[in-house]
């Protein structure tokens, strides 16, 4: 993985669990409603389209575009010493943009509506998190 | 019910600093407190209702003790930096609905002296599915909104500095204000980046400070001294990420601005002055679109040509200096978004920057993030006295 970028652990609830056991194995679930089909976005346990408390999970294509970014070049924390990176909304090819983080390339090759791909960082404490390289054009 | 000409603003205060290292979160309340009702003719006793936000210690609990308030009435809405223009609404329906006669608004901060306290900061169940991405801060998802707002509709860093600039050029004559001297677009654009496309002068100040507003009565009112300010309409939302299906490029002054206007019965045409929220330049842009004064996508060139500099500008907002350049207490510029309005209607605004013939103003607040989600408040205020 080419990214230096800290990888903070997530911090799971009964109602985010599956998710990120899912991420750590490589995988990345969308929920979706049971009763209209939304995918939803983020993870719940309730159907935020038709109320709706009876949802299942899905895998994700992966596959998406970059809707927006921003190249941070102040930041605090553990990601202080990371400057620059990318910090993005994908557009899931499932509908949903997710907030995630763009690694992979030289911050100034993104661009909105660049074709992504996911990517899992272990976070070093037993989970990942999901990240996007670009698509090798 | 409609809160129109039903209650009125009769008393304001900005506490004159910006850096208060000396003093406790809860002595700056009390010291607006006691300026907003010195400024109304009232005092303490005449209070029966109270509203903070979510800093203020346990809700209202703790500020009304500290106070020695004995309300009918309290309400700590939290909704960031829109907080207190729902609060004037909120103060405006209680008036008319007979609940209470006298509405104390406080708010007050120290981030500048790094002693902020509680707030909405994390914790809800979006935040494990954002907080992981090294976001610094809101004006990483700010900058987000205003990628996504040149990419759409061709915006450019020049543009967006035009707003600092007229702020600046308004922030010269307030001696006061945290930034005092005007700046160039150049200048603005040559500051260091922050999170791209946002320049550290496309971002508000921090400062310490606090401000209050007095809300009343019509009764109580007309026996009032000073020249009050009648509220002429309200609205409130929240905007966000509705099912991650987000919308960066709009605001919930979409919602908030027509609702307001109906309720008041004017159109964006017939405000004369308009105080709009700018934590970034890219909240005003966009705010600016969805509150009608431009089309949207169309608030880059709308900022051009002096049109947000008073007093001959085709829209004078912030004649303070606003958050880019006076303050932002608290983190939170709702309050001084009504103190300014207020000014202005009362003919009070530093002579450079007052409005001639000021009768109707906007004051308009963001809170949280157009780049996540916000609360987005609209007032409506008319020159009319008690």
């Amino acid at each position: 993985m080419p990214s230096q970028l800290p990888a903070p652990a997530p911090e799971p609830t009964p109602e985010t669990e599956a998710f990120w056991s899912a991420t750590a194995e490589g995988r990345l679930l969308l929920a979706r409603c049971d009763e209209c089909d939304a995918v939803i976005w983020y993870p719940r346990a309730f159907c935020p389209a038709c109320a709706s408390l009876s949802v299942s999970w899905i895998e994700a294509s992966g596959n998406g575009t970059v809707y927006s970014f921003t190249i941070v070049h102040r930041s605090m924390g553990r990601f202080r010493e990371a400057v620059p990176y990318v910090l993005a909304y994908v557009e899931l090819a499932e509908g949903p943009r997710v907030m995630t983080n763009i690694i992979g390339c030289d911050p100034d090759a993104v661009y909105i509506g660049q074709a992504v791909r996911v990517v899992f960082c272990d976070t070093g404490e037993g989970s990942a998190l999901y990240r996007f390289e670009p698509v090798a054009t | 019910m409609t809160i129109k000409k039903r209650a009125f603003i009769a008393g304001v205060y900005e506490h004159p600093r910006r850096e208060i290292s000396d003093r406790s979160i809860a002595q700056v309340h009390a010291e607006v407190a006691l300026g907003a009702l010195a400024d109304a003719g009232l005092s303490l006793s005449d209070v029966d209702a109270y509203f903070c936000d979510s800093t203020a210690g346990f809700g209202p609990l703790s500020m009304v003790e500290y106070l020695g308030l004995h309300p009918r009435h309290v309400d700590s809405t939290e909704t960031g930096g829109s907080s207190y223009v729902v609060h004037v609404g909120h103060a405006a329906a209680a008036i008319a609905a007979g609940q209470c006669q006298v509405a104390l608004l406080t708010l007050a901060g120290l981030p500048r002296s790094g002693r902020m306290r509680g707030g909405p900061a994390g914790g809800g169940p979006e935040s494990s599915f954002e907080a992981m991405w090294g976001m610094a801060g809101a004006v990483t998802s700010y900058a987000l909104a205003a990628q996504r707002h040149m990419f759409e509709f061709g915006t450019t860093s020049a543009q967006l500095a035009e707003v600092k600039v007229a702020a600046s050029l308004h922030a010269q004559h307030n001696p006061r204000a945290f930034l005092q001297t005007p700046i160039t677009v150049e200048e603005v654009l040559a500051s260091p980046m922050i999170s791209s496309p946002l320049h550290r002068d496309d971002c508000c100040v921090v400062t310490d400070g606090g401000g209050a507003c007095v809300v009343v009565s019509p009764e109580v009112a007309r026996d009032l001294p000073r020249r009050s300010v009648t509220i002429l309409g309200h609205a409130e939302t929240v905007k966000h990420a509705d099912n991650g299906r987000i919308d960066i490029v709009s605001t919930g002054a979409r919602t908030t601005g027509p609702l307001a206007m109906a309720e008041a019965g004017v159109s964006p045409g017939d405000i004369d002055y308009a105080s709009i929220y700018d934590s970034f330049t890219i909240t005003v842009i966009e705010t600016l679109e969805d509150l009608g004064f431009c089309e949207k996508g169309q608030g880059g060139r709308f900022v051009l040509d002096g049109n947000l500099v008073a007093p001959h500008g085709k829209l004078p907002f912030n004649t303070d200096g606003g958050g880019l350049c006076n303050n932002h207490p608290s983190n939170r510029g709702g309050m001084t978004k009504v103190i300014e309005a207020v000014r202005q209607l009362r003919g009070e605004a530093h002579p450079a920057v007052q409005v001639p013939d000021c009768e109707i103003a906007l004051a308009h607040g963001t809170g949280g993030s157009i780049g996540t989600r916000h609360g987005s408040s609209t007032v409506i205020l008319g020159r009319e006295d008690a």
